[in-house]
Parts: C-alpha cells; structure tokens; sequence
C-alpha cells in the first residue's frame, strides 16, 4: 500500500477552561490523524469539544497541552493550509457573492487570476448566476454555499466543517451533503466534518469519529467502508449506524 | 395592553390605524372648540384655525420662508460640523482605546449638559455672530452621531472577526473593510438622529442676537405678545422636524436595502 501523507496529527491534545476559578477539562488526551484526500467526520454530544477540536486547529482557542501538526508543522497561527466553514454562513453582508469571495484571497495574487478562480469556485457551488446578489438575497443554503466557495477559494489542504448544515432544513441538508461529496470528489480537499448527525457522518466520511464527553475523550473511530454515494436506507448503512449508536449509548 | 393573540391580527391593526388618525382630529376640534368658546382664552391659546390663517398669512407674505431659509443655512453649517466631527471622533474612540480612555471622562461630563445652558458660554467665546448659532447646533448634533458611532465600530460581529482571524485579513483591512463597514448601519441612524438634534437647537441658537430665523420669530413674537406667530413657528418646527426624521428614515432603509438587501428590523 502506498505511503499517504498525513495531513493533519493531533497528539495527546489537552484543553482545559476556568470558568470562575474552576477547572473544567474540555479536551482530555485527544490524538487523530486524518490522510490527504479523507473525509473524517466527527460525532458527540453537545459539550464534547468537538466544535473546540476545530477552535483549536485553527486556532482561535489556544491549546492547553499536546500538539496539533498541520501538514507535519505544529500550527502557531492560523494556518494559510485550513480554512473553517463554520455553522453559520458569516458573509460580509455590504459585499456582494463575488466581493466575499475574493475578499479572503490574498492581494499578492494577481487580479485576473482572483477573478478566475472566484468565478471558478462560484460555479463549483452552482452560484454562477448570483455573482453579484448580496447575502441578504440568497436562501440560507444558498449563503452557506458561497460560504465553502470562499473557504475553497484559498486553496486549503484541509477543510473544517463545523456543524455546517446544522441550521439548514432537513431537504436542504440532505442537498449539499450531496454537494460537498461532489465538490470533494472534484477538489479531493481533505475535510473534518463535525456534526450531530449521524446519518450526515456516515453519508459523507471514510471515518465517523465518536467522542465522549466529561472530559472530552476520542472513544471510538468506525471506518465507513461504502462506495460513493450512499444509501441512507441501505443494510450496512444501518448496521454501521447501529454500531455509532451504541456507543453513545453506552453512557 | 399586551395580547398576544391579536398583536398582529388585521382587524386590530385597522382598529389602531383609526384611532392613530381620529384621536389627533379630536384633539383638534377640542381645541378649537375651547378656544372659540372660551373655555381657554383666544389671546393665549388661538383656535387651530387661527394659527392655520396666521400661517397663511405668513407664507403668502414671504416672511415665514425668509426666516425659515436662514435658519435652514445655519443648520446645515452647524450640522455638517458637529456630524463630521461626531463620525470623526466617534472613530477615534471605538477603535482606538488610549482615546477612549482620554475622551470618555469628558464626554460623559459634557453630554449631558442641554445646549440652551451653553448659549452665554458661546457668545463669551464666539460672539453674537453667524459662527455662534453655528457653534450651539453644531453642538447639539455632535453627541448622537458621536454616541452611534462609537456604538456602531464597538459591536461589530465577533462573528465576522473570526472568520477574517482564520483568514489572515490583515487589522488595517479588518478595520477599513469589516469594522467600518459594519458600523455604517449605527452611524446613519446617528446622522439621522444628530439632523433631529440640530434643528431643536435653531431655537436656542437663535436666541444669540438674531434678527431673522424662525426661532428668532418666536423671540420676537414672545416680546410683543404675538400668541398666534409664537404657536405657529412652534408647529412649523416640530412639523419641519417630523419630516427631516421620516425623510432621512426612508433614505437610511433605502441605502441599506440597495447595499445590503436588507430592512432595519428594528
């Protein structure tokens, strides 16, 4: 089997928060390892640290112990490597689809390139025709679609996803689940998902990370061997949700 | 009273929309019932009809529009000053904290203090001229622009500073491109509010030695006991002022729908 590059490695990842003098351990000895081109979803209940996992990556929250190497470099800053898609669409609401998107892309590249790989990104998320509406013109699904345009539109090596579709109706989720896997299966950008689906887990990654929580602890990683796209009514969709379930179960 | 059920029924909004356009109406013919019977006295309170000839009157011989111009350029002077400096400042204090810290004593002392108390401070100062009534709106519309401004820069979306942090948006482009432009919203309404704030103060500016504008007028018709032109410059202004707020609430919506797609829902 050839060698895959790890892109992302956590080890031993400790987080600890004071809330009013008390210690409350978020993160307890956390070690991951996602490979170039992997899916990874992550899955727990509320209060786990997952959505701190990703604060962590790019580091808006900063470590208490242990290391994150993004691409074999622990980060110190954020990272031009990983860019956050977050829950909500967060655009710049005076800036149009294609100012948002450019907006992110640095100014060292030149301008007809920027133009290009906005409107190559936008036509990625099917937005082509709304270029230049403002966010308060488009759907909420619509606007988190411009949002993973402008996450993409810096070329990261790696793509964080934190409860992305949470807000969005059940329809609309179940659309761009299908439309990350088709953007994956074009880019092939490494994703971490997040969420508290877990059918949403099982539909999109190559392996569903369960976490548990008090203090927040990787409790067990189910690989999702299944061809692409999946069957949410399928056999041994089932049966590996079963397996995720019992888990949370078993608290 | 508040009830749930029928805040937003059609019929009860109907209901208020007649009782918002009735009620002033009765207000009204009172008046002008108790002024024409005397109930009230005539040389103290004129009928409404009496101040509507007065106001014809006035309009037809030019002298309402003679001194309403004046003051419309001494507000304007003193309002473009006080709502470029307001923004200015206001600037200086939401985004950079030693200003702050050495403004905000001050004007927490001076905010407060109504302009009128500042007239004989600024005839000491400026004299009676056209600078001081300029100085009093000035004054009077420098604080809500001021306070909006600084309101507008310091709640900026904790959101939208994260995404530029993962992003590695430099802090002069964060401040010029999302700071400054997410406090436009506040800073409108503080020129809107600073353009209310100047026209009260005509008045009070006004009374610095004038011999033309309407809060001159009102002076004037005090000292010869004039009831009929006092009440009627009263209910020019307040009308003038209703109609800056509502015009400039239509261009704010109207500049917000067109840039952002949006409705102030407050």
């Amino acid at each position: 089997m050839a060698e895959t590059k790890n892109i992302l490695d956590i080890r031993d990842l400790h987080k600890e928060f004071y809330i009013k003098d008390q210690k409350k351990e978020v993160l307890c000895g956390v070690d991951l390892t996602v490979a170039e081109g992997e899916i990874v979803a992550i899955v727990g209940a509320s209060g786990c640290g997952k959505s701190t996992l990703l604060k962590l990556i790019t580091t808006l929250e900063s470590i208490t112990s242990g290391e994150i190497l993004l691409d074999g470099e622990p980060v110190r800053g954020p990272s031009p490597k990983c860019s956050m898609i977050f829950q909500e669409a967060r655009l710049f609401p005076w800036l149009t689809v294609r100012q948002n998107i450019e907006f992110v892309i640095p100014d060292s590249v030149p301008k007809a390139e920027k133009q290009k790989m906005v409107e190559y990104y936008i036509e990625l998320v099917g937005l082509t025709e709304f270029i230049n509406a403002v966010p308060n013109q488009l759907s909420g699904g619509m606007q988190q679609r411009v949002s993973i345009a402008r996450a993409l539109a810096t070329r990261p090596q790696l793509l964080l996803l934190d409860e992305p579709f949470g807000a969005l109706d059940a329809f609309t989720r179940m659309n761009m689940q299908q439309e990350i896997l088709r953007i994956w299966e074009q880019d092939n950008t490494t994703m971490v998902i997040v969420t508290h689906d877990i059918d949403e887990a099982i539909y999109l990654s190559n392996r569903v990370v369960v976490m548990g929580k008090n203090p927040g602890v990787v409790r067990k990683i189910v690989p999702v061997d299944l061809p692409f796209p999946r069957d949410r009514t399928d056999s041994s969709f089932l049966e590996i949700r079963g397996k995720i379930m019992k888990e949370f179960l078993n608290t | 009273m508040f009830d749930l059920q029928n805040k937003n029924s059609v019929r009860q909004k109907r209901i208020n929309r007649i009782i918002a356009i009735v009620f002033p109406i009765l207000v009204i013919l009172f008046w002008q019932y108790a002024s024409t019977t005397g109930l009230v006295k005539a040389s103290l309170v004129p009928a409404p009809l009496t101040i509507a000839r007065t106001f014809l009157t006035n309009v037809q011989s030019g002298k309402l529009w003679t001194n309403l111009s004046v003051s419309f350029v001494r507000v304007a002077c003193g309002y473009l000053i006080g709502a470029a400096l307001g923004v200015l400042v206001g600037f200086l204090m939401g985004l950079f904290k030693p200003f702050n810290s050495a403004l905000s004593g001050i004007v927490s002392v001076l905010r407060p203090i109504p302009t009128i108390a500042l007239v004989p401070i600024v005839i000491l100062l400026a004299g009676i001229g056209f600078v001081s009534k300029v100085v009093i709106i000035a004054f009077g519309s420098f604080w809500p622009v001021l306070l909006n401004t600084i309101h507008g820069i310091q709640s900026v979306d904790n959101k939208l500073l994260e995404v530029a942090y993962t992003y590695r948006i430099n802090k002069i482009k964060t401040t010029f491109k999302i700071i400054v432009p997410s406090s436009i919203p506040a800073i409108l309404t503080g020129l809107r509010l600073g353009m209310s704030s100047a026209w009260m103060s005509v008045v009070a500016a006004e009374m610095i030695a004038s011999s033309t504008g309407i809060g001159y007028l009102i002076t004037l018709s005090r000292e010869t006991a004039n009831a009929r032109v006092m009440y009627m410059c009263v209910l020019v202004i307040g009308v003038i002022g209703l109609i800056i707020d509502k015009g400039l609430t239509r261009l704010e919506r109207y500049y917000l729908k067109k840039t952002r797609g949006m409705v102030d829902e407050k």
